[in-house]
Formats: C-alpha cells, structure tokens, sequence
C-alpha cells in the first residue's frame, strides 16, 4: 500500500508544516521524542554495548550502583550487570511494545472500519466480537492466554495484541460511522467508487490522526502489560527484561532496593515518553486544538 | 463513442412514476419527466418539495431510511431504479454524474484536488498515474481555475467556494457523462460567483452534448439557463413547460405564488412598496393530503380540491400543469 508514504496525498504530509510547527513547539513531545530515540539506539547497540550474555555472571554480586565504575548500575544477587539488563530489556520491551500495538491496530482497524463503515448486521456481529474480548479484565485475559500458549516472545506480543485491538476497532469504527455519511464519501459513491476504494482511499486518510495517537500510548500500555508478565514469571525465562529484573529484585527490596528501582525508572521513563508523545501528537493533529485548519 | 445509438426523439433519461418513501411516508409521488440530449431541465420547489430527493434517487444515492417505491428510471436502456451494485458503479462517473450544494464539503479534505480529480480517471478510464496528472491539470484548466498546473497540488482548503465547486464540476464531468445532475450548484456561493459557474456549466454541456437536471429553489437560475420547467410541489410535479410560457403565464396557481414571492430587479419593486407577497402556510401541511396537496394554502382551491388528487393536464404548447380550477376558469388559447 503506497498510501501513505510516497504519495503527496497522505494525510501526514498534508498537515505536516502546521502540524510540524505545532509538535516542535511542544517541550514534552520533542525531550519524549528525543528520549526514545536514544532507548532506540541503545537497544539497537546492545550487542556492541554488552557483547556479553546480560544473563551471565560477570563479577561480585550485590555491587552497589557508583561502586565499581566497571558495572556503574552494580549488579544483582548472582553477579550479573544491571546495566547490561536494562539495555538489553529495552530491546524486549520495545520490540514487544510495537510489535502488539501494531497487530493489535492492524486488527482493530480492519474491524472498526468495516464496522464503522458497513453498520447494520456487519456491525452488530463486530461489536459483539469486541465486546467478548472486552468483558474479562484484560489482565485476566492476558495471564489466561500465556499460560495456555507455551511463554515466549511472540507468544506474549499475541497475547498483548489480543487483549488491546479493542481499544482500536472501537476507535475506528467511531471515525468510520461519523465520517462515512460526510459530504465527500455520498461524492465519492456518486464517482462510482466501490467500498474498498472510499474505505482506504478516502475515510482511511481522515481517521489517522486518533489513531497515531492512540498507538503511541498502545506501546506504552503493551511494555507495562510485558513488564506485568515478566515480572510475574509468566514470559520468557530466556531472555532478561525490565519486568523480569524487577520480579527478581523485589525479594531483596530492603537490601538492595535499586535492584527493582533501575529497571523500573526505565519502564516509568519509557512509558511518560510515549504518553507525553501522545499528547503532544494529538494536540499537533487536532485541528481543534492547535488552531484553525 | 461509449453512448449507443441514441434516436433523437426518444430521451435520454425517462421518468415515470417515480414514488420515493421514508418508511410509509410518501414523498415524491408519481413524478415523470424526461430529459433529452443535451438539454437543460431545471426542478423547481421550495425546501420539502423532494426535488434533491429525486436527484439522489437518480443516482440511487438516497439516505439509507429511504427507499425507491415504484416507478422507472429509463437512462441509456437501463432502469436505474432496479440495476445491480456493480452496474451501478459503472455507469456512476462515467455516465451519469452529480455536483453537489457543498462545495466545502463535498471534497476530501485531506487529499489534494490533483489527487481526486485522477482518482476518477485512474478507476474510469485505467490511465497511469502521470497520464492522470496531466488529465488532472487540463480538467482543472477546461473549468477555468487559473494556474492550474500550480493549483492541481493544492489542498481543498486552500480553495474559495467557486474554486471548489469548480472542482467537484471538473470531477464530474472528466469522463464525459451522459447526464448531470447539479443539486443546487450555486446555492452555497456568492451572487457573482453564481453566475459564473452556471454559464461554466451550460457551456459544458454544450461542449459534452450532455443532459442537464439543476435542481434549484432560484427562479431567476430557471429563467435564464433552463430549457424547460418542471415546477414541485410537496413531492409532486404541478407544472411542467418552458421557462418563457412559465414566468409569463402560469397555470398552477403554487407557481403563480412562487413567482409573484420571488423578487425581480428591473421589477420596479423597492422595499418602500411594502413587504413582497408570500405563500400562506407552509409545506408540511400538505403531507397526506387527500386531494391537491396545495389546496390547504391555495387562494382558489375548492370543496372539491380537497377530495381528489387534480391530474395533470395539457394547457398548451408543451406544457402540462395540476390545477382544473384555474385552467377551467382561463381556458388555453
């Protein structure tokens, strides 16, 4: 789908110099930005950052943060680094983060829209279907689902993308119910254009600004979901993530409490980026509230 | 040539009949006309009346609580009220095509106008994407938008009523349809924009040869662009003729009282000759109605008004009209 990247029509670049200018008068949306694209690159660099295995023992446990320079975040109770943990636990955290918010709103958005826009009989089994999956507690659901599913990777970003496309698929189809009796979509009907076409070609570009934001607070959601997981030993046992250390750590909490405290500042740390990059995404897209179009 | 053989006496578009329903809720009732090639037919009425109703119906755009009841739409061998999903698509653009009142609305406000107007021609016509851009920027020059090689990468909102409403022409007609339909073209813009687009479309469809239904509550449109009248009236034609016989003498005694409401310069009228005549009543009254759907407000109806839908009648030269009670008592000549 060329749709929205190389065509001069994508509704980002159509409102990209006043939604440009808005965002980069936003403080938080442009330090959050910043900061994670840092998280970014450190996760990318972990291999050369930390060659070593961040799961080995690599020197004297319990070394206190600033105690040897070597392992400036200390090490835990089996002498493992700390730091290495959080840098490689940001390449988990991320990568389970987007990969569930971007099945989790590929999903909800070919629901919600087909809901939205067809109504009816189409929408009433839809609506239905995201109800089933919104009644259960969505942790509930969660730690239900990757217990039946073999605890791995992959496993926990279905689960995640599972327990959020309703979040989407509602948003979606309330876009496409209000935007498919506008002027221009009886127009585009009256051109002779099918329901794919007017779907993709012209409600699509209208309904992305809600849900570029909705998605960057979706990751934060699925890294806070992952780190609930991990910390409750219900992800994979093979690979450290920020959740992990913490539920390692917390048995020690009044010995060595930034065994728990580390990673954790980086799960708070990452999770207010993403949200004040929502904000700030929602206020430069909504026309409504950075000024007239 | 994608028209077929099209005999000059049979029309283009034929109406008979047309019954549109909310639900139980009659409102267009037994409407026929016809449109022949290249012809401007102007449908007059005030709000309520069902004339953007029955220009929905024709391109089965109605809203969804409303139903096609009974009737034909005979266009190019096919009955519009009945073909399929997918006929429908075909002939939608390509054949027959509809501009609407908004233009602020009526155009995606996120793409581009180049954008849309090749979209039209890239599903109708399968050209390629530059070959689209180019059809794009002629379309735009050929309803005169000035610059169009700059203007085709604008967006909507950059754009003045007339420039949109210019758009959306260019959208409609850049398959050269057969029939257009314009539901209050100029009704959104102003007075001296008006005119403008109007002669933009009388111009094209002389160039195109293409029938012409305006739908319009502007008498003064009717008078100078139409080549023929059909006057509503609660869902139901009341008169039909040339414009000239129409505004000189009318046979319906609702057309006599929207002409007599509508102001005209050059008329001698100022506002210090006192408030303009109006129609008494106002056009809900008239739904259900047993017998004219106009006698409720009407000067000269009669008992009998009241019991029986008045047919319509020829009284004269190419015209018919509802009314037995003033065309008995003024009898043709």
């Amino acid at each position: 789908m060329s749709l929205a990247l190389d065509t001069p029509a994508s509704p980002v670049a159509a409102m990209r110099p006043r939604a440009l200018r808005a965002f980069l008068r936003n403080p938080a949306g442009v330090i959050s930005l910043g900061f994670l694209l840092v998280l970014f690159a450190m996760a990318l660099a972990a291999p050369t950052l930390y060659p070593e295995d961040p799961l080995s023992m690599v020197a004297r446990p319990f070394l206190w943060p600033g105690q040897n320079p070597a392992y400036p975040l200390g090490t835990d109770s089996l002498g493992r680094d700390v730091a290495a943990g959080v840098v490689w636990g940001a390449r988990i955290s991320l990568l389970v983060g987007f990969s569930a918010m971007a099945l989790g709103v590929t999903l909800g958005l070919v629901v919600g829209s087909l809901a939205g826009y067809f109504g009816g009989r189409v929408d009433d089994v839809l609506v239905k279907v995201i109800e089933i999956f919104q009644t259960p507690p969505n942790f509930v659901l969660l730690v239900v689902l990757v217990a039946i599913a073999q605890p791995s990777v992959s496993t926990v970003i279905f689960a995640i993308a599972a327990v959020t496309w309703p979040t989407t698929a509602r948003l979606m189809r309330a876009e496409f119910r209000a935007l498919r009796s506008k002027d221009f979509v009886v127009a585009a009907r009256g051109l002779g254009y099918g329901h794919a076409r007017i779907i993709v070609r012209e409600i699509l570009p209208n309904a992305l600004p809600p849900l570029i934001v909705t998605s960057s607070v979706l990751v934060a959601t699925a890294i806070l979901m992952e780190s609930a997981l991990s910390f409750l030993g219900l992800s994979d046992p093979n690979v450290v993530s920020w959740g992990s250390m913490i539920g390692a750590g917390r048995e020690l909490l009044r010995t060595a409490w930034f065994l728990s405290a580390v990673p954790g500042v980086a799960i708070v740390l990452t999770v207010l980026a993403l949200n004040l990059l929502g904000d700030a995404l929602n206020d430069a897209l909504n026309p409504r509230v950075s000024g007239a179009r | 040539m994608k028209a077929g053989p099209v005999d000059a006496s049979s029309p283009l578009l034929d109406v008979r009949d047309l019954t549109i329903a909310f639900g139980d809720t009659v409102r267009v009732r037994d409407l026929s006309f016809s449109v022949r090639e290249a012809e401007t037919v102007a449908i007059v009425g005030e709000s309520g009346s069902g004339k953007s109703l029955t220009g929905l119906a024709l391109m089965r755009l109605l809203p969804r609580s409303a139903r096609i009841a009974g009737g034909a739409m005979a266009f190019m061998g096919r009955d519009l009220a009945v073909i399929d999903e997918p006929e429908l698509r075909r002939l939608r653009g390509r054949e027959i095509a509809m501009i609407f009142q908004e233009p602020m609305t009526s155009l995606n406000p996120v793409l581009t106008i180049g954008a849309q107007i090749a979209e039209v021609v890239t599903l109708h016509e399968g050209l390629s994407r530059s070959a689209a851009r180019r059809r794009a920027i002629e379309l735009l020059d050929r309803v005169r938008v000035p610059d169009p090689a700059r203007r085709v990468d604008d967006y909507p909102h950059r754009l003045s009523g007339g420039m949109r409403q210019r758009v959306m022409i260019a959208m409609a007609v850049a398959c050269g349809p057969r029939l257009l339909i314009a539901d209050e073209p100029t009704t959104a813009l102003d007075v001296t924009i008006q005119a403008q687009v109007l002669d933009l479309l009388d111009g094209l469809r002389r160039d195109l040869s293409m029938g012409l239904i305006l739908v319009t509550h502007d008498l003064g449109v009717v008078g100078q662009w139409a080549d023929r009248v059909v006057v509503m009236y609660a869902g139901t034609k009341v008169e039909e003729a040339p414009p000239g016989p129409v505004f000189a003498d009318p046979r319906h005694p609702y057309t006599a009282g929207l002409l007599a409401a509508s102001p005209r310069v050059g008329g001698g009228r100022s506002y210090r000759s006192g408030p303009l005549p109006e129609i008494p009543g106002n056009i809900a009254s008239a739904v259900d109605e047993a017998g004219c759907s106009f006698a409720p407000r009407c000067p000269h109806a009669i008992a009998s008004c009241r019991l029986a839908r008045p047919p319509l009648v020829r009284v004269g030269e190419d015209r018919v009209a509802a009314c037995p009670v003033v065309n008995v008592a003024e009898p043709a000549p």
